[in-house]
């Protein structure tokens, strides 16, 4: 299980990004962390990922406590971030160095069969579509096998079809280790697409302002009533979450046509 | 898919290749039409000049015609003395290279990673940078003397300041998000050195190794001008005072070659390190 405990972060300029945050992640779940731009959702998962140090609070892991990158958790970068002197093949195995030849060849050759990329381990990353080497990315991510897994955005910069397809290939991995997933995202649809609850984070500092259960059936159709009726949820939410608190709260119903 | 080789598919790769849609001008589009292009104004004005003292309208003493440059070189060449002048030339720039990469990358590495380095040295670097290298000749002669030593100290002195700028603003320029990666890894700092930031300034070094290269041939001419029994320099200096500006032609182009040869020689041996390159080298 995933513990954040009374989380802030606070940048040495005094602005407040995050004011605590307290969280309970269980175990094989996908959770969105929702909101506008600006509430402190990256530096949260940066925080997550041991690349920040967190101004108060505490982060753990099954009850081991997380200060710097732990081996139990891995990241997908809003950029692909691959290195580009190293192959496709070479990208995924990087945080492989530990393993035998052939244990490593043998957990990418998979990593890359599930992303749909088997026939691209060769190619160097500047020969492949976006898409593409977010999937390497990913595939990177999954391959050392980490309890829990951290998205951020990574799919905000692809097309919706090229996305559609990379939630598939998300899931697929996801389904064979069942790994914690924390997907930040901006994308309502995304968030109903992909996650088993979903966390709306108020900005200015961030803090969490409401937690939706999305208790659907996978896999899940966009168009299905329960989807629709969820996403709505967490749209009225996201509105609230972004005008100031104290103004009175407006009509559940129509909050959907307001945002954006 | 691809329309248009379709009813040429029959036809040999390479002229499928070079067939320009405008018939007219293919000669200029063949394989080497470019060099050819660059040739013809050198060429025409050798001829033009042959031509001219040929038919005594010039006398050619102060500018020979290149019948007589090349008659000196294959004279220098067959003689053995060209020879024991390029291989002179070429050892001074090859010492003073290696010394001057070796502490240009050395020095760079050290404050491009070391913030505390950076500023206890940069900045006095960057002061004698500013003063031309051939301005220490009178110094180097006086410390180390007139023969080896103080020409390949000033190679070295050449060489050093653009390894050095080169490798420093690499190291200083690498992306912190690929850092990150090496990070969420967990690498050591040694693996994160040698895994991310050594690959990552790699192609850098590389333009400044070349570049330094470039400068060790010009500070092996301005050293052997200032004296010396053999080199090219040594030629083109003889060739001044025995008024033979042949042989200086001759030492020209003999350098040219020479360091057109050894940068040749740099790239072949290091672009494969490189090949992984998302730039438009191919095209250029």
């Amino acid at each position: 299980m995933l513990l954040l405990d009374r989380l802030s972060k606070t940048y040495a300029d005094g602005t407040r990004a995050l004011a605590d945050i307290s969280l309970e992640v269980r175990a094989g779940e996908i959770l969105a962390l929702i909101g506008g731009s600006g509430c402190g959702k990256t530096t949260l998962l940066r925080l997550i990922a041991g690349l920040d140090r967190a101004s108060a609070g505490r982060i753990s892991l099954d009850g081991e406590a997380i200060a710097a990158p732990h081996p139990g958790v891995g990241i997908v970068f809003q950029e692909p971030r691959l290195l580009p002197w190293l192959s496709v093949a070479d990208n995924v195995a990087f945080g492989l160095a530990d393993l035998s030849r052939a244990e490593r060849r043998a957990r990418v050759a998979h990593a890359l069969d599930r992303v749909g990329l088997a026939e691209h381990a060769g190619r160097w990353p500047r020969d492949l579509s976006g898409g593409q080497q977010q999937r390497v990315a990913i595939a990177r991510a999954f391959v050392t096998a980490p309890k829990v897994l951290l998205l951020d955005e990574p799919f905000s910069a692809l097309d919706a079809l090229t996305r559609a397809g990379l939630h598939r290939h998300l899931l697929a991995l996801w389904e064979e280790s069942r790994p914690t997933v924390v997907l930040v995202t901006h994308d309502v649809a995304e968030a109903v697409a992909l996650a088993d609850r979903a966390v709306v984070l108020r900005p200015k500092p961030g803090r969490i302002d409401d937690a939706i259960p999305l208790p659907l059936s996978r896999p899940r159709q966009p168009s299905a009533p329960g989807s629709e009726a969820a996403a709505r949820t967490i749209l009225a939410s996201l509105d609230r979450s972004l005008r100031p608190e104290g103004e009175p709260d407006r009509a559940r119903p129509d909050a959907s046509a307001l945002w954006w | 898919m691809e329309a248009g080789p379709l009813p040429l598919a029959a036809a040999p790769a390479e002229s499928l290749r070079e067939d320009s849609p405008k018939g007219s001008r293919r000669s200029l589009s063949l394989p080497g039409g470019r060099v050819v292009t660059g040739l013809v104004l050198p060429l025409g004005l050798a001829l033009l000049w042959e031509g001219a003292v040929r038919a005594g309208l010039a006398q050619g003493r102060l500018v020979p015609p290149p019948s007589r440059v090349i008659a000196t070189l294959w004279g220098l060449a067959a003689s053995g003395e060209l020879w024991t002048h390029v291989l002179a030339s070429l050892t001074r720039v090859a010492a003073g290279f290696g010394f001057g990469a070796v502490a240009g990358i050395a020095v760079g590495a050290l404050t491009g990673t070391l913030p505390l380095a950076r500023r206890l040295v940069d900045p006095s670097l960057q002061a004698l940078r500013a003063i031309p290298s051939i301005a220490w000749v009178p110094l180097f002669i006086l410390w180390f003397g007139i023969f080896e030593a103080s020409k390949i100290t000033l190679i070295a002195v050449g060489v050093f300041f653009p390894v050095y700028l080169g490798v420093a603003g690499a190291i200083a320029g690498v992306d912190r998000k690929l850092v990150e990666v090496g990070r969420v890894f967990r690498l050591s700092r040694l693996d994160l050195a040698r895994r991310i930031l050594l690959p990552a300034v790699l192609p850098a070094t590389l333009v400044a190794l070349r570049t330094g290269l470039g400068l060790g041939f010009m500070f092996v001419a301005a050293a052997e001008l200032l004296g010396a029994s053999e080199g090219l320099g040594y030629l083109l200096l003889d060739g001044q005072q025995l008024g033979k500006p042949d042989q200086i032609v001759a030492a020209i182009l003999a350098f040219a070659a020479l360091g057109k040869l050894c940068d040749a020689v740099l790239v072949g041996l290091t672009q494969p390190l490189a090949r992984w390159q998302d730039t438009a080298r191919d095209t250029l």
